[in-house]
């Protein structure tokens, strides 16, 4: 028997909240918390959120919108147009390629992994950035900026995984 | 990413709408973030009440004495300009509006904010608070604008340093401390001086303050800004009328790409 139109949508709905979320995340990047420095080591939120869902749930974070909330995130802060949907696919990529060896572990070791796959990133947009401004941009802020986007994993990683649980449960 | 560099008016465009369609979410969520940070500011307040007013007192006979300077130097201003048949510069017009996205991080500086093209902001504006100059205006949508920082890796400010008015280039890193780059060989610059914007080359009027100098090191010279970025809620976008943002060489020996709006492209 089909299900009726209504839980189907309810489905679809809750199937799309991740990618919901993640943009959600995106914007939420960019309010102004008005607190001093915190403009130098803003947390990059989407890059958990990409890493996550890609990890948990892989056929709700679909490539191409991978590479839209990266396209989103570049339009807004005023990053060169590209660099951050570069870097949220090769996250993407490179935790597909580790779904297999992840599977079971502990939530330690999933984030120990996103804290390897973060450094990456990082690594990589700071190479793009440089490469594109034809110039060397000071490193510093960026080792903050990831200290801070890998210590606030486990509690957005928390609220995710509650969220899994409530809402996405498992078909 | 290539298309961006390939392609920088279809990009910027792009940009502009997106922002504009995002403004309103960004608009109504830093309201809130804005009453939470004014709450604590005020609790803070309260607790040095005391030792801020005394401070005051004394700041207030200080600006007294100023303002009969400054009254005094008006008039005499003023008699100076009449009997030199001085032409005073065009009026400026401004807009306030409030900052409603800050992208921080290594990669971009730039603040969004809740005013666009609707209300008269262009490209190539200047921004202001009443502590100095914030930046420009780098691109424009309807009901949003994108503010290129001073501190910005693509900013490049002609300025004039300390009290001999030593000519540079107020040069971004996307740090928070930009600093000089294209001093003239043989001068010396010292811990404190005073950074003010030049108007060589147009894309700003002359003797907006933007910060003092803090370092003078094999580093370079390090300037720490005026603004304090973390406290711009409100700004000023200021049309001062200037039409030095077409194409033409650009200033400061030869800086890379000094102020042509991205080489060259008119403010329509």
């Amino acid at each position: 028997m089909k299900p009726s139109l209504g839980v189907r949508l309810d489905a679809l709905a809750r199937r799309l909240t991740p990618f919901g979320l993640t943009l959600l995340l995106v914007v939420f990047n960019l309010v102004p918390l008005h607190i001093p420095g915190y403009d130098q080591i803003v947390p990059l939120l989407p890059l958990i959120a990409v890493y996550h869902w890609t990890f948990h749930r892989s056929e709700l974070m679909p490539a191409y919108a991978v590479f839209v909330i990266g396209l989103l995130q570049d339009s807004l802060t005023g990053a060169p147009i590209g660099i951050n949907a570069v870097v949220f696919l090769i996250v993407h990529g490179a935790t597909l390629s580790q779904r297999r060896f992840l599977a079971g572990k502990s939530f330690a070791m999933f984030w120990l992994v996103f804290a390897l796959v973060a450094a990456g990133a990082m690594a990589t947009s700071w190479i793009l950035v440089c490469a594109y401004n034809l110039a060397l941009v000071e490193p510093r802020a960026l080792i903050f900026q990831y200290l801070l986007t890998t210590g606030i994993f486990p509690i957005l990683a928390w609220f995710f995984l509650r969220w899994q649980r409530a809402i996405l449960r498992p078909e | 990413m290539l298309l961006g560099k390939a392609d920088v008016v279809m990009m910027e465009r792009l940009r502009a709408h997106v922002t504009d369609a995002v403004a309103p979410i960004l608009d109504a969520l830093s309201r809130p973030v804005a009453t939470a940070s004014e709450m604590v500011d005020q609790v803070r307040e309260l607790a040095r009440l005391r030792v801020e007013n005394s401070r005051l007192r004394e700041d207030k006979a200080r600006l007294l004495q100023w303002q009969a300077v400054a009254r005094r130097l008006e008039t005499e201003n003023k008699a100076l300009q009449s009997l030199l048949n001085f032409v005073p510069g065009p009026k400026a017009s401004f807009v306030t509006a409030r900052v409603i996205a800050d992208s921080g991080g290594v990669f971009a500086n730039s603040l969004v904010v809740n005013a666009g093209s609707r209300v008269g902001i262009a490209k190539g504006q200047t921004v202001i608070t009443g502590d100095g100059l914030v930046g420009r205006i780098a691109g424009v949508g309807v009901r949003s604008a994108r503010i290129l920082l001073t501190s910005d890796l693509n900013s490049r400010i002609p300025v004039l340093v300390g009290p001999t008015r030593i000519r540079a280039i107020l040069a971004g890193d996307n740090s928070n401390r930009p600093h000089l780059i294209h001093l003239p060989a043989g001068v010396s610059v010292s811990p404190g001086d005073r950074v003010v914007t030049s108007g060589h080359g147009g894309a700003f009027p002359p003797d907006l303050p933007i910060g003092a100098v803090t370092s003078v090191g094999d580093g370079g010279i390090e300037i720490r800004p005026f603004v304090k970025r973390h406290r711009l809620e409100y700004v000023r976008v200021i049309d001062f009328g200037l039409a030095g943002l077409g194409p033409g060489p650009a200033i400061g020996g030869g800086g890379p790409a000094t102020h042509g709006p991205e080489n060259g492209k008119t403010v329509p």
